[in-house]
């Protein structure tokens, strides 16, 4: 058992930008339930083999309370809590996060997203005309990667896409590490501002879009309250379009790194599916947003982990787990690997997975196609990676045909 | 076998309904699931076996 003082530093860097920190295979391999350091100088417990990340994330015993002292927390100073905010459903257990989800999963369910798909493939169809007739290179995540996802999740809720680049650069100081926390204060509070003041709208106009619904139907029901739908819009909004593309953008690169796997996708229509799982385990984008905070003594892997203790369930060290994946570090697109953590395990599982896979297969599917030469313009050592974000991802990503 | 879904725990994630659309729906409300057919056999077995393993809430079972 490693002591506070050595226990290593956490967030650990990339060496490769394709594979999780090296430290993370030891830790699995050596002490899979260990201690590390976080920023703030407090200890916490890292999990990082599958089967216990499943678990961590599934048992009530690990609460998701972000408000909870314990939680742990990944960023130098904490920012201080506004009592007044809401909390949205991804900070709540139960019984309180049931109802909250539920009174949103209907506009997510396989079938709703199904019948976006019509509408995701105009969206990408028009960006891929713009970007094909305007001068090269281009930067993928400007062209495609992020007005797609952004362009749906505010079509969905209602939001007028013209504020897309307020709520785009609010959220990139929302999920940075080293960011002043006057300025990620600042950043949370604008956004609640300007949905406080969208919804309030929609509680007059009541339009045919989530949040216009959401009113219809909470009001029926005699629950509605706008603080809440606020929370789930802002949660919705920003989960919405950051992380799609940045898996729209590393997929990219993935496939084009690997010309056979590209190959294969292209042969075959029916692979997408299965190689949007494979890429989603692959890069695990949002690998230390699981994180819990423990509320009764749990033994996990023979190690007991006490209440009040934090916890970090590492999804990409699960997802690269030789017991759950066979050759875990390798890219095949035909894994049918669907046990991955990528979107999390549990009750907090992303809700909008569904919407996520649909995009990206849509684009992965329409920009190979469409432009069968697309290669990068810029070696791929000199890409931008996201290694200071919460999310990894792309910060630009220039490419040519 | 009999397919027995806890409609209590399911988050409404929809993996099932991926796994097999002819085994499983989503109520039109609150996205949990349904099931249309609780006692698959052959390949609709195995995708029901597939379904339970996958689920994250661990809202469903097998019986018999």
């Amino acid at each position: 058992m490693t002591t506070a003082h050595d226990a290593p530093q956490f967030p650990m860097t990339r060496e490769c930008p394709f594979s999780p920190p090296a430290e993370y295979r030891r830790i699995r391999e050596e002490e899979p339930v260990s201690r590390v350091r976080l920023p703030n100088g407090s200890g916490a417990w890292v999990v990082s083999k599958h089967e216990h990340v499943r678990l961590v994330l599934n048992d009530p015993r690990f609460s998701a309370d972000r408000a909870n002292p314990d939680f742990p927390v990944l960023t130098r100073q904490s920012v201080e809590r506004d009592p007044k905010a809401e909390r949205t459903m991804i900070t709540m257990d139960a019984p309180e996060h049931g109802p909250a989800r539920r009174a949103v999963l209907g506009e997510f369910t396989v079938k709703r997203i199904d019948a976006l798909r019509p509408r995701v493939q105009e969206i990408v169809d028009d960006l891929i005309d713009r970007m094909l007739a305007g001068p090269k290179p281009v930067d993928l995540v400007e062209a495609l990667a992020l007005p797609m996802p952004s362009l749906v999740i505010c079509e969905l809720l209602g939001v007028p896409y013209a504020d897309h680049d307020f709520f785009q650069s609010r959220t990139a100081a929302m999920i940075k590490w080293e960011v002043d926390p006057k300025e990620r204060k600042a950043a949370f509070d604008d956004v609640r501002d300007y949905l406080d003041g969208l919804v309030a709208t929609k509680e007059r106009d009541r339009p045919d879009d989530l949040l216009g619904r959401q009113i219809t139907k909470l009001t029926a029901e005699g629950t509605y309250r706008r603080g809440p739908l606020v929370g789930t819009a802002f949660l919705l909004l920003i989960a919405g379009h950051e992380t799609t593309a940045n898996m729209i953008s590393l997929g990219t690169v993935a496939l084009l790194e690997n010309p056979d796997q590209l190959a294969a996708l292209l042969a075959d229509p029916e692979r997408t599916p299965d190689a949007v799982e494979e890429l989603l385990r692959y890069f695990t984008i949002a690998d230390v947003v699981t994180a819990r905070v423990c509320v009764r003594d749990t033994e996990v892997g023979g190690v007991l982990i006490r209440a009040g203790e934090g916890v970090l369930a590492l999804g990409h060290a699960a997802n690269r787990d030789e017991e759950a994946f066979p050759r875990p570090d390798e890219l095949d697109i035909e894994r049918g690997g669907r046990h991955h953590v990528a979107f999390g395990f549990g009750p907090h599982q992303c809700l909008g997975q569904n919407l996520a896979r649909t995009e990206l297969r849509i684009a992965f599917d329409t920009l190979f196609r469409r432009v069968p030469g697309l290669r990068l313009a810029v070696p791929v050592d000199e890409l931008p990676f996201k290694h200071d974000a919460a999310i990894y991802g792309l910060y630009r990503l220039p490419v040519t045909w | 076998m009999k397919i027995v879904a806890d409609t209590g725990r399911c988050v409404g994630a929809g993996q099932c309904v991926l796994t097999d659309p002819r085994l499983f729906d989503q109520d039109e409300d609150d996205g949990t699931v349904v099931v249309l057919d609780d006692a698959p056999e052959g390949d609709l077995a195995d995708a029901a076996r597939e379904a339970v393993e996958i689920c994250p809430s661990q809202a469903l079972s097998l019986h018999g």
